[in-house]
């Protein structure tokens, strides 16, 4: 390889007088850009440095792709000392001079060997091009690697960086991640407002910066002797640690909404057939089951079929789901239910026995392993609502769900006709009788609704969890719970149920452990039965008799 | 509050409630509120000793709230409950109230359907009610006989092994009072009564609350004006859970106000 | 008290008892020991461990029975009294063996394993039998009086109570999977040795352990049979058909559910504990609500308010699950579901009933079999 290298320094210089001979005015150091990357391939490690510290002389972002190129080993050098790019995607390749695409397979590439030191120098001088990278993006990025890996080299150019910087949010991460520098220095002005503007981030990453500050050394004295540093320092631990308390709070906060929206989903169906019609029904979480399997056969089909429209697919399994379960759940009231009404423990058991048909009869077709229902890529992700805090866009969009669920349903009932006699029915079922209603046939729709909507939370579901055959067994006593906590009958009583109870969960959970939690809420629900018997939203008088 | 002399007389003393000054029931301002809604509205009641006394008024009036209160089944906001001079009422669970001597029938019947007439009465009958002594209490002689008594004084004598899920309709509302009559209480109060009898049977009926007034103190609540007629000593009327009007039942009938809410706008 | 005694059945009932004890004490234990293996009348082990087993069960039933048939309060917690009864028993297998486990340490294999030091207070006296028969009583019968007490002082009642006591089973169940809890974790109690120095792999002891149970059994029927012609089994009654006709009489409703939610749950923790020596294994998965709604079906398919039925329910489901989950076991559960709907919505009386409307047999008075009307 060295003796074949002997002629190219020429053709190099060669191809360097070329480009600077046509290079576009405003660039004056456009040969020196040229002429640095075409060291890059250097078999020198010397050589290498000397151009990559050119290069951050230069400070041109356009060095970038080359420079990363390196770093990551794609870069490939040419026998004629061409430095060409191999793609991140794939196998394409570009000039990293000329940026030109390179179509023809080549052969003999030699890869830039570069050691630890190279290695330094080369990720300093990409953080420092980064940050004078005119996509705020990427300088964004930048800050916040900075921020993970302090570098005390990045020091001036972070200064300029500043100075320069428009975007606030950029600029904010780039103050802080020079105070990260700074409070490692020597200059006290600068560590104080270093501090300052670290307890102001809120972050919690920085615990370990400032730990060390306020630790004692062996010899019971500060590690850090100023006092106005430590007393800085603190104040920024606990203006962190405030902001911690907070975060957690809102994460459990967030979590239990979540988990208090499934539980609202799940119970509102709940809520419709025990709470309305006195039906109680083991076989709701199986309602469930079925909506979830809906959502996994649904997404079958467009993963089969329609491959370009896969982001759609929860949509269309929305009213599937529906459909289905709603369905299935008429279809039980039209041959079974009906003959046990007013005999709730014959139809809990019944009930039951249908929930074991429904089980074996999926676990039959789909077999007992849990299937795989995937986020469309619109619920992954999620939105930092601040430092610390992230907001999952499916939990967000099932606490969305939820609520338009429960929006639909109290307008349904509240002023649509059949919601009206669903109502008359409730109160009254004789006089409803006598004024010309189809109480049966209403009976048949309402147990329908009710498990419509569990099908919906079956594919609400489907979103956050596992499906498979007993789904449903792992929600009902959770639901019943929120039925019997926010009383029946009641719409508002399930929301405040379900929203309680998962809030209350989750803020048990750190504490406590999910078991013990569990036992608590339903130590906590038969103590609160004892004050309030029928629940949050009582019905009273001659009603609760019923 | 008037009270009536004319049929105030000191009956039977069972020794437990104190009705020395002729009054053995007193109900004094009960509020009961379901959602806002006043189901009684300051409510005050006081029912004399041995008195036969109805209670009507209008749908929603309070009447079946007002036995529901007595009874400890729904318990007041406000106001306070005495049986005799000496028994809190409103500290006292249904159980105990019902021991202390205060019995009720239902407007709708509530026997037991699967149980004989003989063990309907048995189950009614006064005596220790403990978990103990039901498993191993055995019925004396005296305790049979006074079952046979009752039954005689209802006339289902011939039913005795009977299950009561059939009975008729009447039959059963006398079962009820007949197990009412088992427990032996000081004050019977009854919900509606005769609803759903035949006129000969409301006759009857009417023959033997009659009968029952004096030896005990008896309540009646009542829609059927005919009937209440027939029995009343004292009567009350409840109109938007208040007391309306109070008297005999020719005073009562003719009092404006009562006249007003029953037939007019 | 003998007179007493005589007067629960009518001469022909107790023919059929005493010749049905002599079968399951007498006959079924020689024909297992005393016949060779060779012919046909010789009972297979298997059979024995079996049928005591299905004693257990019938055991269980019967309590439910009591609960749900006689008082119409169905609890869904029975699973639950049936394993701590067993967990008890299971413990007490455990303790002596101490030193013959896997690791031959003084504490049970599970707590080597999870590198425990020392037993947990709650383990200790499980040694003794005596303290171990009292703790199988106590503790489900102690369990059933404060949740029975809460609930039933709220007047939580039909449905609602079938909730509360599921949701109890649900996280008992829970509490018992977790390792740190200190009883096995997922895999339970297992691999005993010995009861009262009779190793439990001989036959002869496993035969003692039927016979006991079938005794257990005969003396805790005879003890509901008393009961439910008592008074007191007609408070109960009264209780399932006009709670509010029997409070305004003057009973206190709270003593009399207690007294029965108590009994029913001492009956399933003997049950759990006869139960554990015979299989040999005690885990969570007993806890399971399936298992105590299945509980509630034996009793149903037998027929309810009858004990014999909540008996022959027990025996019969059981045998047609056993068959079953050899024969056909994708089709267990499709059979099981169709019963739970079947017998509620055709055979509210179960099989007693059915055997009473084919035989045509007038029931008169209290010395027949007390039916009940499905309500």
């Amino acid at each position: 390889m060295s003796s074949l290298s002997s002629p190219y320094p020429l053709v190099r210089l060669l191809a360097a007088l070329f480009i600077l001979a046509f290079a576009p005015p405003g660039y004056p150091d456009e040969g020196k850009l040229e002429e640095s990357i075409g060291h890059l391939g250097s078999s020198s490690r010397q050589e290498i440095i000397a151009s990559v510290e050119a290069l951050r002389q230069l400070g041109d972002h356009r060095a970038l792709p080359a420079l990363e190129a390196l770093l990551d080993r794609r870069l490939r050098v040419t026998k004629a000392g061409r430095i060409l790019i191999k793609l991140k995607t794939g196998h394409g390749m570009i000039d990293a001079v000329t940026g030109v695409v390179i179509a023809q397979q080549l052969d003999g590439l030699d890869i830039p060997v570069i050691n630890n030191q190279v290695r330094i120098v080369l990720s300093q001088t990409i953080a420092n091009l980064r940050l004078a990278s005119p996509d705020a993006e990427v300088r964004l990025a930048a800050a916040e690697e900075l921020l993970l890996h302090p570098q005390e080299e990045a020091t001036s150019a972070l200064r300029a960086a500043i100075d320069r910087e428009k975007t606030t949010k950029v600029r904010r991460a780039l103050a802080l991640a020079l105070a990260l520098t700074e409070v490692a220095g020597a200059n006290k002005e600068r560590r104080l407002a270093a501090l300052d503007i670290i307890g102001q981030s809120d972050n919690p990453n920085f615990i370990v910066n400032l730990k060390p500050l306020l630790a004692k050394q062996a010899s019971g004295e500060f590690q850090e002797p100023d006092e106005q540093v430590r007393q800085a320092a603190r104040s920024a631990l606990s203006a962190i640690e405030r902001h911690m308390v907070v975060v957690g709070v809102m994460q459990n906060l967030f979590y239990g909404l979540s988990l208090g929206s499934v539980l609202l989903l799940v119970a509102l169906g709940l809520a419709i057939t025990f709470g309305l019609m006195e039906v109680i029904n083991m076989a709701h979480g199986e309602m469930l089951m079925l909506g979830a399997y809906s959502t996994y056969i649904i997404q079958g089909i467009f993963k089969a079929h329609f491959p370009d429209q896969f982001a759609w697919y929860l949509v269309a399994s929305i009213p599937t789901a529906f459909i289905v379960s709603g369905v299935v759940g008429m279809i039980l009231e039209r041959s079974i239910i009906r003959y046990l009404y007013g005999r709730p423990l014959e139809t809990l058991l019944a009930t039951w026995g249908i929930s074991l048909l429904l089980i074996q009869t999926v676990r039959l077709i789909f077999g007992a392993q849990n299937v795989e229902v995937s986020n469309p890529p619109w619920l992954s992700g999620g939105w930092e609502l601040m430092p610390g805090l992230m907001l999952t866009y499916n939990r967000i969009a099932i606490i969305c769900f939820g609520l338009g669920v429960v929006l639909l349903v109290w307008l349904f009932l509240n002023r649509s006709p059949l919601g009206l006699q669903v109502r008359a029915v409730t109160q009254n079922r004789a006089m409803a009788a006598a004024l010309g209603i189809y109480t049966s046939r209403v009976d048949t729709w309402t147990f329908g609704l009710g498990s419509g909507i569990a099908g919906l939370a079956g594919v609400a579901l489907s979103q956050i969890g596992n499906v498979g055959p007993e789904l449903g067994q792992s929600y009902i006593v959770d639901s019943f719970m929120v039925v019997v906590l926010g009383g029946v009958g009641k719409l508002a009583g399930t929301i405040w149920g379900a929203t309680g109870l998962g809030v209350i969960n989750k803020f048990l959970e750190p504490f406590t452990g999910a078991v013990l939690g569990k036992i608590m809420v339903l130590v906590f629900i038969i103590l609160f039965i004892q004050k309030r018997p029928q629940g949050i939203f009582a019905l009273k008088g001659r009603m609760a008799e019923g | 509050m008037a009270l009536n002399g004319a049929y105030g007389h000191i009956a039977k003393k069972d020794g437990m409630v104190d009705t020395s000054h002729r009054t053995v029931l007193y109900v004094d301002g009960v509020t009961v509120s379901f959602d806002g809604f006043k189901a009684l509205d300051d409510l005050s009641l006081y029912v004399d000793d041995g008195n036969l006394h109805c209670i009507i008024g209008p749908n929603g009036a309070g009447k079946t709230t007002l036995l529901d209160v007595i009874t400890g089944k729904t318990r007041p906001d406000t106001g306070s409950l005495f049986y005799g001079q000496s028994i809190d009422l409103s500290k006292l669970s249904e159980s105990e109230i019902a021991q202390a001597g205060i019995g009720r029938k239902f407007q709708k019947p509530t026997v037991f359907e699967h149980h004989t007439l003989f063990e309907n009465l048995e189950l009614a009958l006064k005596c220790n009610k403990g978990v103990w002594h039901s498993l191993f209490g055995i019925l004396t002689p005296i305790q049979r006989r006074r079952i046979a008594e009752v039954l005689e004084t209802i006339g289902l004598t011939d039913q005795v092994d009977q299950k009561a899920g059939l009975l008729s309709h009447g039959q059963k509302q006398w079962l009820e009072i007949g197990m009412l009559l088992m427990q032996d209480p000081g004050l019977l109060l009854l919900d509606e009564p005769v609803a759903g009898m035949t006129p000969q049977e409301i006759e009857t009926s009417a023959n033997l609350l009659k009968s029952l007034s004096g030896e005990r103190t008896v309540v009646v609540v009542e829609h059927d004006m005919e009937f209440v007629r027939a029995i009343a000593q004292w009567v009350t009327v409840l109109h938007e859970g208040r007391v309306l009007a109070e008297g005999k039942m020719d005073e009562v009938q003719h009092n404006p106000k009562v006249i007003e809410v029953y037939l007019g706008e | 008290m003998l007179s007493q005694l005589a007067r629960l059945h009518t001469r022909r009932a107790w023919i059929y008892i005493l010749s049905l004890t002599i079968l399951a004490v007498l006959v079924i234990p020689v024909l297992n020991r005393a016949v060779p293996k060779d012919s046909v009348f010789y009972l297979p082990d298997y059979l024995i461990s079996l049928c005591g087993k299905f004693l257990c069960y019938a055991l269980v039933a019967l309590a439910m029975d009591m609960i749900w048939g006689f008082s119409g309060i169905l609890s869904l917690g029975q699973g639950v009294f049936f394993s701590l009864g067993g967990y008890a028993m299971g413990m007490h297998l455990m303790r002596v063996m101490a030193g013959e486990g896997v690791y031959r340490s003084q504490l049970p294999d599970f707590m080597v394993f999870l590198d425990w030091k020392e037993l947990p207070w709650y383990w200790l006296g499980f040694n003794h039998f005596w303290f171990t028969v009292l703790i199988i009583i106590l503790v489900p019968g102690l369990l059933a009086l404060i949740i029975g007490f809460f609930a039933f002082r709220s007047r939580i009642k039909g449905v609602y109570f079938s909730i509360i006591t599921q949701a109890m089973t649900f996280a008992l169940m829970l509490f018992f999977f977790r390792n740190e809890t200190g009883f096995g974790g997922n895999n339970g109690l297992t691999d005993f040795k010995r009861i009262l120095g009779f190793s439990l792999q001989e036959p002869a002891v496993k035969v003692g352990l039927y016979i006991i149970s079938a005794l257990v059994l005969l003396i805790s029927y005879l003890l509901c049979r008393y009961i439910t012609m008592s008074k007191l089994g007609r408070v109960l009654a009264g209780i399932r058909d006009a709670e509010s006709r029997i409070m305004f009489s003057g009973y206190n409703t709270l003593h009399y559910k207690l007294f029965v939610f108590t009994l029913a749950a001492v009956l399933s923790g003997v049950a759990g504990a006869l139960y554990v020596p015979q299989v040999g294994i005690i885990n969570p998965s007993e806890m399971q609500p399936a298992n105590s709604i299945e509980m509630a079906i034996w009793v149903a398919v037998g027929g309810r308010g009858t004990l014999v039925g909540a008996v022959i329910g027990a025996g019969l489901v059981n045998a047609a699950k056993s068959w079953f989950t050899v024969a056909f076991p994708n089709l267990w559960l499709y059979f099981l579901g169709v019963m739970f709907i079947g017998t509620t919505l055709f055979l509210p009386r179960g099989v007693v009933g059915l055997a009473a409307i084919l035989a045509k047999k007038k029931l008169t008075g209290r010395d027949s079999l007390q039916m009940i009307d499905s309500e």
